[in-house]
């Protein structure tokens, strides 16, 4: 320690660091500081027989207050149901149609549905509903099956043909390409998009007005508004599902379409599926 | 190479027993204790009548319904800036202060000294003034330290809790939280809080004291950062003061002084010398040798300061004012208080230890006057400082005032642009948010201005255009704005429009611009 220096104006001896000319004094430390050390030493063994701590081949020691995050966020899910119970209660004895009068229960499911929604329905529908070719958007005002609450839920509850659940909403469309010839397909299509738009051919629309009458009506009704009953769609709209386009129709009258929905009901529990319907009737389209 | 021994690595705590003190500063920090110590405990009891939706508390932190109440003044957690700004400005402010008077907020209003001060107050009504302190440290742990001590500890332990629990106030209903707390019923929440502030009151107000400003506190150390020549500050007129000597030594010098004298007189001297060194109490120097003036040469180099220790027993930072500025020096002033006494006693002029500015040192130790005061205080620096608290200020008054009791936001659904509806119209769908910030339930009427034609509709409101939002409440509203086929918005990439919100019960509007967008945009 020979080469120790001290400060002149305070006696104070300086650790030797200069810093353009300022050395930093050599001042002991409070005791007091000390013993904040130890306390936090002492915390310290205290914290890890008492907390989570050692790690070990799988795992960690669990600490003798049994506390973990896990379980934090289990209890916390538990409050957080038991307060919700109440709404939960109200919804599965609410009737469908009128559980909009309920804006409080309305604002409930809604929310609790835009959950379920995004974490079981959009993978098909969309994170915003919007659909995809083949998956309707949920968002407009067209409905194939119907769009009130009731019909909305009974659609998610048994879904669409799938052979999973008796009451699935069930229609199967003839793959007309063995049924018709080219041609009369072709004017099929022309009277098909003659119902919704101005840009076809009249003469070739009005061969396929018969044969629409003779083939399609039975289903897509006379006027081609389609019937919800049988989810046979709306032709005359501005909306379709695979596309309104002459090469579209052609391919879907000569194969046929055949979505398929899984039954929810058979997956989610009642009050999800009650609450996926009011948020889907909420989406803009609701009747 | 001599072996001098390694110095300690760790120093205890010398304890201080400030004396007591009477004076200017002395009495005016009483009265910044009274106030700061008044509002802080009696605050969360004033009421305020808000309504029956609202608290009638006028200092309010509701931390469950994040709202802050300010008397007519509330704030919501998204108008946190507010809060934001007071922060800078009580940032700016100590800039400002520490500038232009050094460490008056350390001095005078921090709450370290505050209820330090208190706690010294409470030491002193029960174990006496300095020397009896002093003498019951060095005393046996005998019966009577033990009574004082432990009666000194309860008062200080009250005080501790009353802080602690005062500070709890601020987040709840005051008299509900209190017959809550005293019927142990209150949140573990609100008795952990006062748990770990009555400690911290009681330990650093009664025994950590100048350790918190000398070890924990960061605020010395910036503050260096902000104080110049020209601060006012605590100091000693070293010029003036020194050489200290008290009265002994003082008589030693004028015995030899005098004797002196007489030698030169003796001498046959004929010097016109005159005495010009300082008297001292209840001794006026009276000189032999008739009506000749002497030269004390000694007796001259003694300054105004009797080294009476005064300004050093008062110090509740334990310091010697008299070695400089140093960094525990929290610039209370009680030994301006201190000197200033012992100065009117001895019958020399107040202020040998006083506020004062560095700059002046050299004009003074020449004996002229020192620059005025607001030379001092105008510097280029101190005005930022007050220009930039003061611009803040005034903002925050101004978005205070232009701040509505309607607040409206809306954010346009683009997950997907548009909605194709059966009838080829085009649908946009707006998530509209309409802050109702009174204390009753409001009804709101929706309306939209455009250049085009566009049609507004609410979700689940029945074709209505008007819905209630509860008092102090937020609601989202689904808004759908549609374009008929045949109209150019519905072609058009975007159409600017404005949605409009009416208090019906006020007629207060407010409006937000957005976009509408039709086929083209993609």
């Amino acid at each position: 320690m020979a080469d120790r220096k001290v400060d002149k104006e305070t006696g104070v001896e300086t650790t030797g660091h200069s810093w353009d000319g300022i050395e930093e004094l050599n001042n002991p430390l409070p005791r007091w500081w000390l013993w904040c050390l130890y306390l936090t030493m002492i915390w310290g063994l205290g914290y890890v027989i008492a907390y989570p701590a050692w790690p070990m081949v799988s795992g960690a020691t669990e600490g003798v207050l049994g506390w973990s995050t896990r379980a934090n966020v289990a209890r916390d899910i538990e409050e957080h149901e038991a307060k919700n119970a109440p709404l939960v209660t109200a919804l599965l004895g609410a009737e469908m149609d009128t559980l909009t009068d309920d804006a409080d229960l309305n604002r409930y499911a809604v929310a609790r549905g835009g959950a379920v929604f995004r974490a079981q329905c959009s993978q098909c529908h969309g994170s915003g509903a919007a659909g995809a070719k083949g998956y309707p958007n949920l968002l407009d005002n067209d409905w194939l099956w119907g769009g009130e609450m009731a019909q909305i839920a009974h659609t998610i509850r048994h879904g669409i043909r799938n052979d999973t659940d008796d009451d699935a909403r069930y229609s199967e469309m003839p793959a007309f390409g063995d049924i018709l010839e080219q041609e009369e397909i072709a004017a099929t299509v022309e009277y098909v998009i003659s119902l919704s738009s101005p840009d076809h051919d009249a003469a070739l629309a009005t061969t396929g007005s018969e044969l629409f009458a003779d083939n399609c009506s039975s289903c897509h009704g006379e006027a081609a508004m389609g019937d919800k009953d049988i989810g046979a769609p709306n032709l005359t709209d501005a909306i379709w599902l695979y596309g309104g386009d002459r090469e579209t129709l052609t391919y879907t009258i000569v194969n046929a379409r055949f979505g398929v929905m899984p039954a929810w009901g058979q997956r989610l529990s009642e009050e999800d599926v009650r609450a996926v319907s009011a948020y889907v009737h909420g989406l803009g389209g609701g009747e | 190479m001599t072996a001098t021994p390694p110095p300690s690595l760790y120093k205890a705590q010398e304890p201080i027993f400030p004396r007591k003190v009477t004076g200017f500063f002395r009495t005016f920090k009483w009265w910044i204790m009274a106030v700061t110590l008044g509002i802080y405990y009696l605050t969360p009891w004033i009421r305020w009548d808000r309504g029956v939706n609202l608290p009638d508390q006028a200092v309010l932190i509701d931390m469950a319904n994040r709202r802050f109440y300010f008397f007519w003044i509330e704030i919501w957690s998204h108008e946190f800036y507010f809060v934001a700004g007071l922060l800078i400005m009580a940032g700016l402010g100590l800039f400002l202060f520490t500038s232009a008077l050094g460490r008056v907020w350390c001095g005078y209003t921090c709450p370290q000294t505050v209820w330090t001060d208190l706690f010294i107050l409470v030491e002193r009504w029960i174990e006496g003034d300095r020397n009896a302190r002093v003498r019951l440290w060095k005393s046996k742990w005998d019966l009577h330290k033990w009574r004082l001590r432990l009666t000194k500890w309860f008062v200080w332990l009250c005080i501790a809790v009353a802080t602690g629990g005062a500070w709890v106030f601020y987040f709840a209903d005051a008299p509900t939280l209190l017959m809550n707390l005293l019927t142990l019923e209150a949140h573990p929440a609100a008795y952990i809080t006062m748990g770990i502030l009555t400690a911290t009151t009681f330990l650093f107000g009664g025994f950590a004291r100048e350790q918190v400003c000398i070890y924990a506190c960061p605020w010395p150390r910036i503050q260096a950062a902000m104080m110049d020549n020209d601060t006012i500050t605590v100091a000693y007129r070293e010029w003036r003061g020194e050489p200290r000597g008290k009265g002994n030594v003082r008589k030693r010098d004028r015995a030899a002084a005098e004797k002196a004298a007489a030698e030169a007189q003796a001498a046959g001297g004929d010097q016109t010398a005159r005495y010009e060194g300082t008297p001292y109490p209840n001794s006026p120097i009276k000189l032999s040798g008739g009506t000749a003036t002497i030269s004390a040469p000694v007796e001259q180099e003694h300054g105004d300061c009797i080294d009476c220790m005064a300004c050093v027993n008062v110090c509740p930072m334990g310091i010697d004012i008299r070695d400089g500025q140093q960094m525990e020096c929290i610039t209370c002033a009680l030994c301006i208080d201190a000197c200033d006494d012992v100065m009117d006693k001895i019958g020399k002029p107040r202020g040998l230890i006083d506020y004062m500015a560095l700059s002046d040192e050299d004009a003074e130790r020449s004996g002229k006057a020192p620059a005025p005061l607001w030379r001092h205080i105008l510097r280029p620096r101190t005005i930022l400082y007050t220009v930039m608290w003061a611009s803040i200020g005034l903002a925050l008054v101004y978005a205070l005032f232009i701040r509505s009791d309607i607040e409206l936001t809306v954010s346009p659904v683009r997950n997907p642009t548009y909605v194709l509806q059966s009838d080829g119209s085009i649908r946009n769908i707006y998530d509209v948010r309409l802050r109702n910030k009174s204390g009753d339930d409001r009804l709101f009427h929706l309306s939209l201005t455009s250049e085009e034609i566009l049609r507004i509709e609410l979700e689940g409101r029945d074709g209505l255009l008007s819905f209630e939002v509860p008092a102090d409440s937020t609601v989202l509203q689904r808004v759908y704005i549609t374009a008929r086929p045949q109209d150019p918005a519905a072609t058009q990439n975007s159409t600017p429009l404005r949605l409009w919100v009416e208090d019906l019960s006020t007629d207060i509007r407010a409006s937000q611009t957005t976009i509408f967008n039709g086929k083209a945009a993609q």
